[in-house]
């Protein structure tokens, strides 16, 4: 250990990024026994059984090489198949969609690739803890755009045009929203592209959750719109729909000339996702594709009763709670408790053992709310919101 | 079978003590539509029981499972049918099943002691006139039953909090 630290050696604009807010959280509640985690941030399901398997056997095969860069031919093939019939977003799978080592890194290539010293990048808040990160680490400066539970979590083109300034490069998109479960429908896209056309800007759309929508509302991707797909980067994966988080596998699609900037980077720096998880990943569309999605359908439905379930049980505690329709997250609000999100996660984690995120680890205007996922078992659930209701009573 | 009914199986096949006030938010439903349906159900004997799956190992009750493969010369006039009844109304027998394959019914039999098992199959199953044939295994450990694995919890490895 140096007496004088290590600060001579480390970048000052990566130091003075602070951590995540949920670190401090993590650390917390992992030392707990017995705590009921609300705070995760992924499926309960583990990944279908026949996906696993066809991973085993290409194993068991000894497909153990690198892939070409952009992926294998035939995943990319799958993804093209997925999103033209799914969202009606054509893609060439040999020059306009690079596969990636989950939706992060697709995150990543993307700032890496666009932003230059100076550039602004637009992010709506509340939103996953990395986009503003990652747009320092590329040397670009975040800009928080807010979004309103008034407005149900949406991004109002108002809030948008007020944000843009002669620097803005990008705009990230990120619907359906970890932490809110907002999502945006195509009116509300089509508000936000006149915008996008009039600055000149590009769109990074971050649909992860795309499949994970719930009543009568069904994703809309942004690229689907007239003369936006000249103006996207579509980033998806399978973490979510598919539950394969731990496979790390996602992807980024867009036009020719951007992808192969992206795969600049990620060939020097990645040179392919793992092959593992490539061909797990394609048979989990080409599953899809046979048998209609059934697996993430039924998965989906799962989520929806248990999302109903927390809705109406925050709302029953007397806590303001916005219907989310993406997403598997509930968002509700804290304010009539008189604390801090912070102070209400704290307290309830000590006080009943119940883990949940404050909302102000997704941005300033997620404070007074938390975040609780529910993709855990309904009994588990159905505990989980007898200690909090009980926690709201006795600090009201 | 509608959606409702079919979410309503699920969800009681998960956990039949979820009141109907629950089970109404998570389908979406009514609650008087929930009722009616859980009535009808019950009504057309398609629910026909709501009980626990118990782990008995772990209490001290003394208690021998055997699953037992039977042959049988179906009657006349009655297929199986007639047989496997004259079969499950005994008390010892738990279920019955029709199966395909080398032998024609399978017999799920449960007793306090080996000794009453081994002589219900010698005292009363197999001394029925249409029982051609016998062959008794008995249950020896319990893994999982009803998706309910027995021994140590699912693991769930996730992180506790992410992102």
């Amino acid at each position: 250990m140096r007496s004088d630290g290590y600060a001579r050696f480390l970048n000052p604009s990566v130091v003075a990024v602070p951590p995540s807010g949920i670190r401090r959280f993590f650390d917390l509640a992992s030392t707990m026994k017995d705590t009921i985690s609300l705070g995760v941030g992924e499926p309960d399901f583990k990944t279908p059984y026949p996906i696993r398997n066809q991973a085993i056997n290409s194993l068991v095969d000894g497909e153990t090489q690198y892939t070409a860069n952009r992926g294998l031919l035939s995943l990319r093939k799958e993804i093209a198949w997925y999103l033209e019939h799914r969202n009606g977003t054509p893609y060439n799978p040999e020059t306009e969609i690079l596969v990636t080592v989950g939706a992060s890194e697709a995150i990543d290539l993307a700032l890496r690739a666009m932003v230059s010293p100076g550039d602004e990048v637009l992010v709506p808040e509340p939103s996953y803890v990395s986009y503003a990160p990652s747009v320092i680490f590329a040397g670009g400066t975040p800009v928080a755009v807010r979004t309103l539970e008034a407005d149900d979590f949406r991004l109002k083109p108002e809030h948008l045009a007020a944000a843009i300034t002669p620097k803005t490069k990008a705009l990230i998109l990120p619907y359906p929203n970890n932490p809110t479960g907002g999502i945006m429908e195509r009116a509300d896209l089509e508000a936000l592209a006149p915008l996008i056309r009039k600055h000149d800007l590009m769109v990074i759309s971050d649909e992860i959750y795309s499949e994970l929508t719930y009543g009568d509302k069904t994703h809309f991707s942004f690229a689907a719109l007239p003369d936006m797909w000249d103006r996207t980067l579509t980033i998806n994966g399978f973490s979510k729909a598919f539950a394969m988080t731990g496979w790390r596998v996602g992807y980024v699609c867009g036009p020719a000339e951007m992808i192969s900037v992206l795969n600049k980077i990620h060939q020097y720096g990645i040179m392919c996702a793992p092959r593992m998880g490539q061909v797990a990943a394609e048979e989990a569309l080409r599953r899809g594709r046979e048998n209609g999605y059934e697996d993430v359908l039924v998965m989906r439905e799962s989520y929806d009763r248990r999302r109903r379930l927390m809705v109406e049980s925050f709302r029953a505690m007397g806590l303001h709670c916005f219907e989310p329709y993406g997403a598997f997250y509930v968002f509700p609000s804290i304010k009539s408790t008189g604390m801090t999100s912070e102070e209400f996660c704290s307290a309830l984690l000590r006080e009943q053992k119940v883990a949940a995120v404050p909302g102000n680890a997704f941005g300033e205007s997620g404070e007074g709310n938390i975040r609780c996922c529910y993709a855990t078992a309904i009994d588990k659930l159905n505990i989980a919101l007898e200690r909090i209701a009980t926690f709201v009573r006795a600090h009201s | 079978m509608t959606k409702l009914e079919s979410a309503l199986l699920d969800l009681l096949r998960e956990d039949c003590r979820l009141p109907l006030e629950k089970l109404a938010v998570m389908t979406g439903a009514s609650l008087e539509e929930v009722a009616e349906t859980i009535e009808n159900l019950e009504r057309h004997r398609i629910i026909l029981r709501y009980a626990p799956v118990i782990n008995w190992d772990l209490t001290d009750r003394e208690r021998v499972e055997a699953m037992i493969e039977v042959k049988v010369t179906p009657q006349r006039d009655m297929g199986f049918d007639a047989v496997a009844a004259r079969i499950y109304r005994f008390d010892e027998v738990k279920s019955v099943y029709l199966m395909s394959g080398s032998y024609d019914l399978l017999v799920l039999v449960e007793a306090r002691t080996l000794r009453e098992l081994a002589s219900f199959v010698s005292a009363k199953l197999s001394t029925l006139e249409l029982v051609t044939g016998t062959a008794t295994s008995f249950v020896l450990k319990r893994y999982k039953e009803e998706g309910v694995v027995f021994e140590g919890e699912e693991s769930d490895n996730r992180l506790v909090i992410s992102p």
